[in-house]
């Protein structure tokens, strides 16, 4: 083709190589001229599912991830089962054994691994198989019949999945390994003997603690011996004791290699036109064998070649799952601790359970789990956070349901559920769905099953359980999301680094924020256009001017839009007290515009639904003018203060709680906030006022006020945490104060007080609120700063005309 | 075809939407951040919600109810979802807004 286009060529036609070309096609679809050279004859196909594959669960064909159409659709010429012998960097060309030659602006290296085959006589008798590719795997199915006997050299990983499968296709097998028990990269002593005992019952036999010195046979394999001189009987051998960088082309073209290509945070290698990803790279003295960090990469990588250049890749978090029908274990991060580690176990030998986690200063380091994993995301979630889990500790080993995820507490083995069980309760998805997109549609990440199924799409509460089963089901090479996630598809920015920018770059308006951040659609999209809003407001208090079309619409019209696309509208009732008047007032104006519902809401007030947008603010005149204001039952923002009637009238009464609900409630309505913010007021510790369930609680006792956070009730019922106890209303109002303004200055947009703490962990928001005065009192006095410009009643501004256009008809024709 | 005059463009909020109503129901008129407009049934595919209610970005609109984002230019969800809001002709001559009500018809 006689075009203009760069010309990027690409070394190897597997998962990484074709992830970075997908990546780049999503960026900049028509700017590359693209080749890519494969050494096997196949398609990209997903190399994960090689063990299912042997083990007779798959076909090869349900594996293939780009079929030979995409790369027509895609106008990518493709050479298949060539290997390319040759880089010139001088000319800028490559050349395959059989002579093509192609000249190349940009190259990508994506050569991945080889197995690494042990040094030993008989290594290359017939019989002796790798275990990495397609090819491989019709090799072993080839010898593998009925009662014939298979050894498989290497207990780790990929060497347990192959026995497994050719246990299943009914071969004798043993396993050799010279480490003391399984997979001890990813296991310690204990879960690696848990392991061994579960295959065993499966017929597998073990060599532990032993070194192969020779491969037997004279025309064939027909056996194997070890050091100390036992022979066993072999058909088969299976090595699967490691995998080294592919690296051979890449040094041979004097491209700087360790063990393994050696690339920079951009995926460069030290020639600048030369991209490298994948398995064969050595990024910051690290090299992966796993498929999570290798799309992280290809990320990158297209970020680059499509010359956005503004990513860098990290190096990743790596966690393991086996791939193993009936075995569930994880491990993850660094579970061997060391001097100054602590460690924390449970095992439960009947139930066959097995936990460790390795701490150290408060931080979880590692995580192995046995029998039970559905933790295991959890976990892994807080390693990469960096969350302070003391005040956790002592529930720690026993998972996410103990500290209060009660929705989907119940269940423990998602290997063991049922197809046909409920996972997602809002959407109605179940286990068997997920399963069924992830293996037909081949996804590998949770946005692509968000998009997919709609599991955990709508609350987000079973996210923990669609992340196990999408880790159950890809197996071995299944690592959770990146730890730094976009704010959504239209920027590579996360909320942290968005929130840092405007501070920091002193940024004003969301335009401003996403030309400075490099936003890739040109006005953004219903997921970052509110959080950019809202991080504005929250930065510049009195400067920023709110932009009502990056409202949700409920916070627009100051409504909440119900299924029929009819209004509900709530005034708010201070502290939860009203007057025969005020219900007067209020029951006279539903009957005049004939409200179809009244109801009393869960938060002391009365809810009129079924409004229809025009008649809103005829509604909220009559309102206004009986006294009443916007309840902000509709917005990320102060809903209500919830009381009992306290020591005024309960004879277990110990202070006013219903006087300072409605103190604390004057002083924050109208706030905007990360999302809804509810406080609860109990005048003793019986807590009628539910205050332990809220954002920010007060349970008032005979010497003062204890004061709760980061509670919410819901689908996720969380109990607050205890804060401390203080002395006087003005220091309730003071702390009220100082936490909201942490939470609105800090929080990731549309996250609850409850996922903010668990993230930063309860420690951190002792130090700011209780332990640092001066910190405390600085808070208080930015949020009343803040409250300054923010309480205005919204359905009064209305009511004098403001923003007309949203409540009436353009024409009626 | 028909046009009828409904408005102005300036009647309609950059990044917003206005609804006009007829006999057969509503129709949502959007205009686009660089002063596009589009029309379209004021019905998600999905469940019915108002689509002119929704977060207009790009030449799409997102669905106030279940957040499912459709296509202005033509009609339809956005995949992985599917499905189609009936869509109208619309013209801008000198500012002012004609919109062809009978042709309500899926693009795909």
């Amino acid at each position: 083709m006689a075009t203009n286009k760069m010309r990027l060529v690409v070394i190897g036609n597997g998962m990484a190589g074709i992830r970075t070309i997908e990546e780049l096609l999503k960026m900049s679809a028509d700017e590359f001229d693209i080749t890519v050279f494969g050494a096997e004859p196949q398609p990209n196909y997903n190399r994960i599912l090689l063990s299912p594959v042997l083990s007779g669960e798959m076909k090869f064909q349900d594996t293939v991830l780009n079929d030979w159409s995409w790369y027509e659709e895609n106008h990518i010429t493709l050479h298949t089962g060539k290997t390319v012998t040759k880089i010139d960097r001088v000319r800028c060309t490559v050349e395959t054994e059989d002579g093509i030659i192609t000249p190349y602006d940009r190259l990508l290296i994506a050569t991945g691994s080889n197995p690494i085959m042990l040094p030993v006589p008989g290594i290359d008798l017939p019989g002796v198989v790798a275990y990495r590719s397609i090819a491989d795997v019709n090799g072993m199915l080839g010898m593998a019949g009925m009662g014939s006997r298979a050894v498989v050299i290497g207990g780790g990983l990929l060497g347990l999945e192959a026995a497994n499968g050719l246990a299943m296709r009914g071969m004798n097998v043993s396993v050799v390994h010279l480490c003391g028990w399984l997979m001890e990269r990813q296991l310690d002593e204990t879960g690696g003997g848990l392991l061994r005992e579960a295959l065993e019952k499966r017929g597998m036999k073990f060599f532990l603690s032993r070194q192969t010195e020779a491969i037997l046979g004279e025309t064939a394999v027909t056996g194997l011996r070890f050091k100390d001189g036992e022979e066993i009987p072999a058909d088969l051998v299976v090595m699967s004791a490691g995998i080294r960088p592919n690296i051979a082309l890449a040094k041979s073209a004097g491209i700087h290699c360790e063990r393994g290509i050696v690339v920079s945070d951009t995926m460069q290698t030290f020639d600048p036109k030369i991209y490298s990803v994948g398995e064969c790279v050595q990024h910051r003295s690290q090299t992966y064998g796993l498929v999570a960090p290798l799309f992280e990469q290809a990320k990158v990588a297209a970020n680059h070649l499509a010359r956005y250049g503004r990513m860098r890749y990290e190096g990743s978090a790596v966690s393991t799952k086996l791939k193993v029908t009936g075995i569930d274990l994880f491990s993850a991060g660094d579970f061997n601790p060391g001097p100054e580690d602590e460690e924390l176990l449970l095992q439960d030998a009947a139930r066959g359970v097995y936990k460790k986690l390795v701490l150290r200063d408060n931080k979880l380091r590692g995580a192995v789990m046995y029998g039970d994993t559905l933790g295991g995301p959890w976990y892994f979630r807080m390693m990469r956070d960096g969350t302070d889990v003391s005040a956790m500790r002592e529930h720690l080993l026993f998972g996410e349901s103990h500290i209060g995820d009660s929705g989907h507490g119940g269940v423990s083995a998602v290997a063991n559920m049922p197809d046909s069980a409920e996972v997602c309760g809002c959407n109605g998805v179940c286990k068997g769905d997920i399963v069924n997109a992830i293996i037909e549609k081949k996804l590998f990440t949770l946005e692509e099953v968000r998009a997919h199924t709609k599991a955990s799409a709508s609350c987000g509460s079973c996210t923990g359980l669609v992340e196990a089963i999408l880790a159950n089901t890809l197996g071995a090479d299944y690592s959770a999301k990146p730890s730094k996630k976009p704010v959504c598809a239209c920027t590579e920015a996360a909320h942290q680094e968005v929130r840092q920018s405007i501070r920091e770059r002193s940024l004003k308006t969301i335009p401003e924020v996403m030309r400075a951040l490099e936003w890739k659609t040109p006005d953004g999209c219903h997921v970052c256009r509110p959080a950019l809003n809202y991080y504005l407001l929250a930065a510049w208090p009195g400067e920023y001017l709110d932009d009502s079309r990056s409202r949700f619409i409920n916070e627009r019209v100051h409504a909440n839009i119900q299924k029929d696309g009819t209004y509900s509208v709530i005034p708010r009732i201070w502290g939860g007290v009203t007057s025969p008047a005020a219900l007067r007032s209020i029951a006279e104006i539903a009957e005049r515009h004939q409200v179809p519902t009244v109801h009393i809401t869960g938060g002391q007030r009365i809810g009129l639904y079924g409004i229809t947008k025009e008649n809103l603010p005829k509604m909220w005149a009559e309102l206004v003018a009986a006294g009443f204001v916007s309840g902000h039952a509709y917005g990320k923002s102060l809903r209500t203060v919830k009381t009992c009637v306290g020591s005024e009238w309960c004879r277990f009464g110990t202070q006013d709680s219903t006087a300072l609900g409605i103190r604390v409630e004057k002083m924050t309505w109208g706030s905007w906030m990360p999302h809804k913010f509810k406080i609860a007021v109990s005048g003793c510790p019986r807590n009628c006022a539910e205050a332990t369930i809220k954002d920010f609680g007060v349970v008032c006792v005979d010497s003062g006020y204890e004061i709760h956070v980061g509670g919410n009730g819901g689908i996720k019922v969380r109990v607050t945490d205890f804060l401390c106890k203080v002395d006087n209303e003005a220091e309730v109002l003071e702390y009220c104060g100082a936490f909201m303004q942490l939470y609105r200055e800090q929080a990731n947009y549309q996250d609850r007080t409850a996922p903010w703490l668990e993230r930063v962990g309860l420690p951190y928001i002792k130090r700011h609120i209780v332990d640092d005065a001066q910190g405390r009192a600085e808070l208080y006095v930015r949020f009343l700063k803040s409250q300054q410009y923010s309480q205005d009643d919204p359905w009064k501004e209305r009511v004098q005309g403001k923003d007309t256009h949203e409540y009436v008809a353009l024409a009626t024709i | 075809m028909n046009w009828i005059q409904v408005g102005k463009l300036e009647d309609i909020p950059r990044q917003g939407s206005r609804v006009v109503k007829t006999a057969t129901g509503e129709i949502a008129l959007f205009r686009s951040i660089d002063d596009q407009v589009f029309a379209l049934n004021n019905r998600c595919p999905h469940k019915g919600g108002p689509l002119s209610q929704g977060i207009v970005h790009g030449k799409r609109v997102t669905c106030p109810l279940h957040s499912w984002v459709i296509d202005l230019e033509s009609g339809s969800a956005i995949a992985p979802d599917t499905g189609c809001a009936h869509r109208h002709e619309v013209r801008i001559a000198h500012g002012v807004l004609f919109l062809e009500v009978e042709a309500g018809v899926c693009k795909d």
